[in-house]
């Protein structure tokens, strides 16, 4: 007997007539041609979120993006006021790495006027047009407007920045984040500028670990050891079930209870989330952020106990809006087939008070720990899903809904890619 | 017990906490750094003495924004959020890490000013 009502149909999944309800393979996975695809199909061609515009706050305000998946560098920069420019990070001279700094493997930010090549001198302003050209006259009938830099479609949506790589692309970002990204629209996300910011390299492929947080079947097993042993007990007794599940094209969002902001016993919580007042679910006393009731993309099932929704917008961004209102965010950027640097990151409003800012430190302590043990397991995932085992078709329940959406869509659009470029996809 | 800094002192009141000033770092990077590489005595008896102190440190911190507090105050700040770091082996996995965590890491690289 469910705790929270499903659709007629039954169940989430079945609510969808495109998912199937058989056991999945994981051979997308676990092969380095289907990456390939991937590469292709979806991670040149789709918007890439980079994280907020204040970030770069200046005019001349940039930073550098390493694109494995995509087989670039980008640079992001601030050119006007309320203008944003992308390109790619390479000098038009002899194709140098145009922005860098000691490491050119390396990512890095900065604030300038114009960017100079390291190796000749060569000069863009922050719209990428080349300004200046060392010893010009030696140059054959070089006109200076034939080499700008390589310019990347760039927008934003609701202040996040967001590259398009795929030159020929026609989606506006608008459309492309559909009705879960409409419904959050007005969200005052620019409040929320005191960033962590967290960084790792996971030994899985990228997929996983979305997997992994787009369930959360997985989380009174796993993190039993996190909770009091009390409501260690309870919550393995329940196990998990979602208030809601939506898919909007290749988006998604799951709608999850949230009792423990602050919980109803304070024996549920250890110690020192007793003083702190925070945990898990972030800080138990909300700032006031000017919305008085959730938006149309937030509490879809319009109960009492909601706590957050998370959203997956496809490819690769996660979004957690808290009902305290903070937020969490997580990027998952491929660097092979087996292997993704995964980015966490938590945004609050200031904290007024030291004492906020404690309350702050512990949510954020806290959602490192999980990760830890999440990032650790996908490592156990991926080599067992890898080897060789007779055990190729895996069972999924209907609260790993997203994670059938997942699969579905990226072998849908791999599929697509391969049919349309006439190239074989395996598995 | 650890020995202190000579230089780290925090607000008045909280002049007991002496002995745990290495313990005042900037960044959780660094905390978290020191926090696996102690033991599961270490980490008790650092919580055992601090825990306590905590209400009282939150009591005073609410007095501050976060940019006007003294170098006093900051201290007493970082030395809370090191508690922060601590208490999780010591009141849930009796172990410097969490369990199943292996040698992943997950690094701080960007993380606020105080
Ligand atoms: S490669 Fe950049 S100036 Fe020569
Ligand atoms: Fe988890």
């Amino acid at each position: 007997m469910p705790h929270f009502p499903k659709p007629a149909e039954g169940s989430w999944t079945e609510h969808y007539p495109h998912l199937s309800t058989a056991p999945s393979s994981y051979a997308d996975s676990t092969s380095p041609e289907f990456y390939e695809l991937e590469r292709k199909a979806i991670f040149e061609k789709t918007w890439l979120n980079l994280g907020r515009v204040e970030q770069i706050p200046r005019v001349g305000s940039y930073f550098t993006k390493e694109i494995d998946a995509a087989g670039t560098s980008i640079v992001v920069v601030r050119s006007g006021p309320d203008e944003f420019t992308a390109f790619h990070n390479i000098c038009r001279h002899r194709g140098n790495k145009l922005v860098w700094n000691d490491f050119p493997k390396e990512e890095t930010s900065g604030v300038c006027r114009n960017f100079t090549c390291k190796y000749h001198g060569w000069r863009y302003d922050l719209q990428g047009a080349l300004t200046f050209v060392q010893q010009e006259e030696e140059f054959f009938g070089l006109d200076k407007a034939d080499y700008p830099l390589a310019s990347v479609q760039i927008d934003t949506w609701e202040g996040w920045l967001f590259v398009n790589l795929d030159p020929d692309n026609t989606t506006s970002l608008r459309e492309y984040m559909g009705a879960l990204g409409k419904g959050l629209e007005g969200y005052p996300f620019e409040k929320m500028t005191q960033v962590h910011k967290y960084r790792a390299e996971i030994g899985s492929n990228w997929k996983l670990f979305i997997d992994a947080f787009t369930e959360f079947y997985h989380a009174p097993v796993l993190h039993v050891r996190q909770a009091v042993n009390e409501e260690s007990e309870k919550l393995g007794k329940y196990g998990y079930e979602a208030l809601h599940y939506e898919l909007d094209g290749p988006h998604g969002v799951v709608s999850s209870w949230g009792g423990m902001s602050p919980p109803k016993d304070l024996n549920m919580v250890k110690p020192i989330e007793r003083v702190l007042r925070s945990g898990l679910f972030g800080p138990w006393d909300a700032p006031d952020i000017g919305l008085d009731h959730p938006l149309p993309a937030q509490n879809l099932a319009n109960s009492p106990v909601w706590g957050l929704d998370s959203y997956l917008f496809f490819p690769n961004w996660m979004l957690l809006v808290w009902k305290p209102n903070w937020l969490l965010t997580y990027h998952y950027w491929p660097t092979s087939y087996n292997t993704h640097i995964f980015e966490g990151t938590c945004y609050f409003v200031p904290p007024k008070n030291g004492k906020e800012r404690l309350a702050q430190e512990l949510a954020v302590v806290t959602f490192k720990e999980y990760g830890l043990q999440d990032g650790n397991t996908l490592e156990a995932t991926q080599r067992m899903i890898e080897s060789n085992t007779p055990v190729t078709s895996f069972p999924l329940n209907d609260q790993e809904i997203m994670i059938r959406h997942l699969h579905t869509t990226v072998q849908q659009i791999v599929d697509e890619y391969a049919t349309a470029n006439g190239v074989s996809v395996l598995g | 017990m650890t020995e202190a800094m000579a230089d780290v002192t925090f607000p008045t009141g909280f002049e007991d906490l002496a002995p745990w000033s290495d313990w005042v770092m900037h960044g959780e990077r660094a905390r978290y750094e020191k926090r696996v590489n102690s033991s599961m005595e270490e980490l008790q008896a650092f919580y055992d003495a601090v825990f306590p102190r905590l209400q009282d440190a939150c009591d005073y911190l609410e007095q501050y924004p976060v940019d006007e507090l003294s170098d006093e105050g900051v201290n007493l700040l970082w030395l809370m959020c090191s508690l922060v770091t601590v208490s999780f082996p010591v009141e849930c996995w009796r172990q410097p890490r969490v369990p199943d965590a292996g040698a992943s890491s997950i690094d701080a690289v960007l993380e606020p000013a105080v």
